[in-house]
């Protein structure tokens, strides 16, 4: 593997695929698309499969200075190599996604998907500071097209509102990234990762990659981009939107400015918190009375991500495991969740949960990967949303119990709305003809759904092939944040143990027991 | 291979083969891998259990997988066998072996059987899941499997909306629990660094007297934690607050009922309790609580159980009551009580929900006992099976003579236990207990007189009408409406005749090793000897008074509803809002459907519509459009193309910069 440069290579082939979409035939694009994109994952298995656990921190690099300092620099640790590989593994399940239902433009369509996919590697690779930027913002575009080429009818509005929310953001952050390259004089995320800014300067800095990370979250309350843009987008564009593109928020947090501003991230913590805790209960609550079933699950995917930020800011390894245990695990069970929107969509057009019903009798086996999924989202042990969910609040739980205790509210709330969701869509009995008439999941809908599914249950019960490749890099980032973590709440003070347990009477009969009854006359043993 | 390993996986590896085959594997494939497997599950069960009471059964913990390793926070899959896990394995896997082979005969119309098999095969596995654990995460794990399975069970008819409802509810409630259960997994993390039940045992006493900051209040260590995991037990064992789920999860199939919501989930609050028990007896307040719950849920639900007509609402709420029992027992510290009470109780409430089937069965669906009487010619079998059933649960024995139903032996121990301990707490819970017993007893031989003496009142059934084509009026004096009820078949009568020894049986046979035996529980209870002896040696008028309420209870349903019918239309007339308010179930739905419920989605639409379009869209994106928008069209009025603004502009510039040199 020595000197290939396979963080290259997995860029590469997706951006020739674009480019051979682009002048190709709506049927040949669709087969270049796939096989570009499974093309990809392969080389990410390879990427996987050699990535060291226990080797150096950063692995795979390449680098090639260019101009002013800037330099095309790829390198990848565990954290993101762990994110490369839910994008790659989730993309050639979108251009599955996109087979049939996308019917204008289907080269241009295949073509944007692949850029993004290009843009995604490319953002959490990047090991140059203004790389990171171009790629990081780049990844709008095509998402931007998704949405307002392909999407549905109020699309403009949502393409706008999207595009304006999540570079308004980004503008601070880039002054933020000037200044920062001016004080340290490099623009190596390695080297900035270790580099002590000064405190006062940490401040503005935080709160800079804070507009910018938390937009793209979304935390509350920025998040109302990201309803509109899911009911909007086509299925594969909710997909790649919830499973990889509000990830790079949570990315940013624990590359940037965790590492980078410990001591301002600790005093911004209470910030944090009250967002999360806001957003947990807020759009729980929002979620359970929405009639579109995207805007539900849009709105439970906020829910989720609070939790997220909420097991970063706890400032211990539980916490931050747990985070990014959640991002793959909502990564997955989202865009399965959105997967599963598009199955039924496809077949009856409409989003709206009234429009269905009783579909466990028509469609068992759709009915059985929803059970599945829905199961995940609430966070049934044994799939892969308790490990993350399990973890990052066991860590927050550690830092602040009442915080712990409203984020945990979420797994209530959660249930309510998922399974009310549930028994409107898959029980109940079958009120409506056209969904009544609707057929069983098809064989390319199978595959979409099976490999999400095993996924899902592999995490769940042996997450340890997913905490292994980020051991390392989550110590080192704890050992940073180490001097700056808040201390526990719990405030545990030892005192003297009772002697006695508390039930405790004397050991022997008929003797005057305090507080106890006489002792009878009548005994004897059963 | 260990045996525990094809106890544990045999039913999952059922369930999925009868599950994902579905309808290609066909009715009798899947149903007769799934009874298999269980019947095999619960023939290698009793050679352990036997083997914990012969003294030649050690405990041992057999590693399966690593699970998780975070930090300090590391947990594996692991299957322990102690004398606990044996008792819960017999029961959990000889009521649900019974309950499979029922099931082939109750369930022989539906068209969905595979489906059926593979919930009940996987709840069995999550059950085996939760009482084998060695940890508190895979106790977890089995709590919220099982949760799944009971979702799955109520909602098993999902085309009635009625058990959609009841499904979510089962689920959402006992998520409330798990709240407290997942809080108290944390806070243990946190003070002793593992989630290894061992070691938290081991370290708890050290801990007692520590204190805790929590949510801001400054508490006993042990006592908050010990209450944190008590809510999680309250949850599943539907206890005062969090029990409203449990009636309504009688929307499930009958022999869901008997092997769920009776038998083994439901005992799952009482088994933790007793998992942890060295833990909760460093925790004197939290244990207080468990007792007053206990005691409070065994009154109250039996209260409801008198007034409810639906057979199987009165089995639940039944259920409900004698698991208060089951907690008050381990609140004065007797766990091995507790625990015993968990053994017969399976049996008979078992037999007691299936014998109930077997009348629905027999009834065409009819759960109403309103609408049945005389049923005893009509099926014998079933009629003394649940007859068995009621003396058990009444606990009918006579303590000088050593022999006694079931329930004798478990019911009575709990009462004396619980005046042996002698605190005011344990005294009012006898007290209770002994109220509750009477209720019991009325309300058992309530729903067998309703049921199989009197005369016939079928045709006033919905039900009956559409089988027989006939109308009250047109059957005219044959209140049968010429049905004729048919004993259930065989293979729904073989488990009957099983869990009836168990009835009648089980208190007898095994009260030596349960009450008596330091030995059988070999540390896996906290044993607490001199409380055992103190029990023992109770007066008299103790021992007796369950006995007597029994026959109280039993004389005043016999007087009315065989005797005088009239008497309890009377009485409801008399005490109308009395009646009411039991027979609403102390209006907890409403409630709860007024506080929490209603105002959830209140909440929810004014977040959405006021908070996110009404404030952060208002003036976040759409405001700042506006503000674009008009300082757009104010900026193209000043364009006008005229060199006179543009004049007048600069002039207006070049005096305002002037002006800020100046000064």
């Amino acid at each position: 593997m020595d000197g290939l440069p396979i963080l290259s290579l997995m860029m590469l082939v997706p951006l020739a695929g674009a480019c051979a979409c682009l002048f190709a035939g709506a049927s040949l694009a669709r087969w270049i698309a796939l096989g570009a994109t499974l093309v990809t994952f392969l080389l990410g298995v390879v990427l996987w499969s050699n990535y060291q656990i226990g080797g150096p921190q950063w692995q795979f690099t390449e680098r090639a200075d260019l101009f002013a300092g800037f330099s095309y620099a790829l390198g990848i640790d565990g954290i993101a190599l762990l994110l490369i590989m839910l994008s790659v593994f989730l993309m050639p399940i979108c251009i599955l996604a996109s087979w049939d239902g996308i019917r204008k433009r289907v080269g241009e369509y295949m073509a944007a998907f692949l850029f993004m996919e290009v843009l995604m590697i490319g953002t959490f690779s990047a090991q140059d500071l203004f790389l990171f930027y171009v790629f990081f913002e780049a990844g709008l575009i095509p998402m931007y097209l998704i949405i307002g080429v392909w999407g549905g009818d109020n699309r403009i509005y949502a393409s706008y509102k999207f595009f304006l929310y999540t570079l308004l953001g980004s503008v601070l952050m880039l002054i933020a990234m000037f200044w920062m390259v001016a004080e340290a004089g490099t623009s190596d995320i390695p080297t900035l990762m270790q580099y002590d800014f000064p405190a006062e300067a940490q401040t503005w800095l935080w709160l800079a990659f804070f507009a910018s990370f938390a937009v793209k979250v979304p935390m509350w309350p920025l998040h109302t981009w990201l309803p509109d843009a899911h009911v909007q987008a086509p299925t594969a564009g909710s997909v790649i939107l919830a499973g990889v593109l509000l990830k790079l928020g949570g990315y940013g947090f624990i590359r940037f400015s965790l590492p980078m501003f410990p001591e301002a991230s600790a005093d911004f913590a209470w910030l944090v918190f009250i967002l999360s805790m806001i957003a947990v209960v807020y759009t729980s609550l929002v979620a359970l009375v929405q009639a579109d079933m995207k805007k539900l699950i849009a709105y439970s995917s906020v829910a989720h991500m609070a939790i997220v930020t909420v097991g970063l800011f706890a400032f211990n390894v539980q916490g931050l495991e747990g985070a990014m245990i959640i991002m793959l695990s909502h990564g997955l069970v989202s865009g399965a969740l959105f997967l599963c929107v598009g199955v039924i969509y496809d077949r009856l057009h409409t989003r709206e949960i009234a429009r269905y019903g009783g579909l466990a009798i028509n469609m068992p086996y759709y009915a059985l990967f929803f059970l599945l999924f829905t199961m995940a989202s609430i966070g049934l042990p044994g799939t892969s949303g308790f490990v993350g969910e399990f973890l990052a609040l066991a860590g927050i739980y550690q830092t602040s119990s009442l915080v712990a205790l409203v984020a945990t509210t979420g797994i209530i709330l959660g249930a309510a709305y998922m399974l009310y969701l549930y028994r409107r869509v898959a029980f109940g009995g079958q009120t409506n003809e056209d969904a009544a008439a609707m057929g069983d999941i098809s064989p390319r809908e199978w595959v979409m759904m099976a490999p999400i599914a095993a996924a899902v249950l592999w995490m769940g019960v042996y997450p340890e092939s997913f905490l292994a490749p980020m051991r390392a890099d989550i110590a080192v980032l704890d050992a940073r944040l180490a001097a700056a973590a808040p201390a526990s709440d719990a405030q545990l003070a030892p005192g003297t143990p009772r002697a006695d347990a508390a039930n405790a009477l004397p050991h022997h009969e008929n003797a005057d027991h305090a507080n106890d009854q006489p002792a009878s006359a009548g005994e004897g043993a059963h | 291979m260990n045996t525990i390993l094809i106890i544990v996986f045999a039913p999952l590896l059922a369930a999925l083969i009868a599950g994902l085959g579905n309808r290609m594997l066909g009715n009798v494939a899947a149903k007769s891998i799934t009874t298999g497997a269980l019947l095999l599950s619960a023939g290698l069960s009793w050679p352990i259990f036997l083997g914990f009471i012969g003294g030649t059964e050690t405990a041992e913990v057999v590693q399966v997988l690593k699970w998780v390793e975070s930090g300090t926070l590391s947990f594996d899959w692991s299957l322990r066998v102690d004398t606990l896990t044996a008792i819960m394995l017999v029961v959990i896997n000889s009521v649900s072996a019974l309950v499979h082979l029922y099931s082939w005969g109750y369930m022989e119309e539906d068209p969905d059987q595979p489906r059926f098999f593979a919930y009940l095969s996987l709840f069995t596995f999550a059950m085996l899941m939760l009482v084998t654990a060695d940890n508190l995460v895979q106790m977890f794990f089995g709590w919220e499997g099982v949760g799944l399975a009971s979702y799955l069970l109520i909602g098993f008819w999902f085309k009635k909306p009625s058990a959609g409802a009841a499904a979510i509810k089962a689920f959402v409630v006992n998520r409330v629990g798990d709240l407290g259960f997942m809080l108290g997994i944390f806070g243990t993390f946190l003070v002793f660094q593992t989630t290894s039940i061992p070691e938290i045992l081991a370290a708890a006493p050290a801990m007692s007297g520590s204190t805790i900051t929590f949510v801001g209040m400054r508490l006993y260590t042990m006592d908050i934690l010990c209450i944190l995991l008590f809510i999680g037990a309250m949850g599943k064992s539907a206890q005062l607050g969090l029990h409203t789920w449990l009636p309504d999860a009688m929307e499930g199939p009958t022999p869901v009922s008997a092997l769920i919501h009776a038998a083994t989930m439901v005992t799952a609050g009482v088994f933790m309790l007793c998992r942890l028990s060295p833990m909760f007896e460093t925790a004197p307040t939290a244990l207080m609580i468990v007792t007053v719950i206990g005691a409070a849920t065994c009154f109250f639900a039996a209260t409801i159980g008198t007034t409810q007509w639906d057979i199987k609402r009165v089995i639940a709420y039944s259920t409900c009551s004698q698991l208060g029992y089951m907690f008050f027992a381990a609140g004065v510290g007797a766990y091995g009580v507790a625990m015993f009470h968990l053994f017969t109780h399976a049996f008979f409430k078992a037999l007691l929900f299936l014998g109930a089937g077997s009348v629905i069965h027999a009834m065409h669906h009819e759960q109403d006992m309103r609408y049945y009487g005389g049923l005893r010619k009509a099926i014998p079998f079933t009629f003394y099976a649940m007859l068995a059933g009621t003396l058990a649960i009444t606990g009918l024995g006579v303590y000088h003579l050593g022999v006694g139903f079931a329930g004798f032996w478990s019911k009575d121990a709990v009462l004396e236990v619980a005046f042996a301990r002698g605190t005011q707490i344990s005294v009012t819970a006898f007290w209770l207990g002994v109220v509750a017993a009477l209720l019991t007893s009325f309300y058992s031989w309530r729903l067998m007189f309703l049921t199989f003496w009197g005369k016939p009142r079928w045709i006033e059934s919905e039900h009956i009408q559409h089988f027989v084509h006939k109308t009250p009026a047109e059957a005219g004096d044959d209140t049968t409406g010429g049905y004729h009820p048919h004993e259930s078949p065989v293979s729904m009568l073989i488990p009957l005749g099983v869990l009836t020894i168990g009835a009648v049986a089980a208190g007898q046979v095994f009260a030596p090793a349960f009450l008596d035996s330091a030995a059988f529980w070999a540390g896996s209870i906290f044993y607490n000897e001199p409380l055992i002896h103190a029990m023992h040696a109770v007066p008299y008028w103790v021992k007796y008074s369950a006995l007597v309420v029994m026959l109280i209870g039993f004389a005043g349903a016999c007087l009315a509803y065989i005797a005088k019918p009239d008497i309890p239309a009377k009485f409801v007339a008399t005490f109308g809002a009395l009646h009411n308010f039991v027979f609403r179930k102390w209006y907890f739905d409403e409630l709860y459907d007024a506080v929490f419920v209603k105002p959830a989605f209140w909440l929810g639409a004014k977040f959405w519509k006021l908070g996110d379009i009404g404030t952060i869209d208002r003036f976040g994106p759409n405001g700042i459009a506006w503000v674009v928008d008009r300082s757009a069209t104010a900026a193209k009025s000043i364009q006008s193309g005229y060199v006179y603004t543009y004049a007048l502009i600069m002039l207006l510039g070049l005096v305002a910069a002037i002006t800020y040199v100046l000064l």
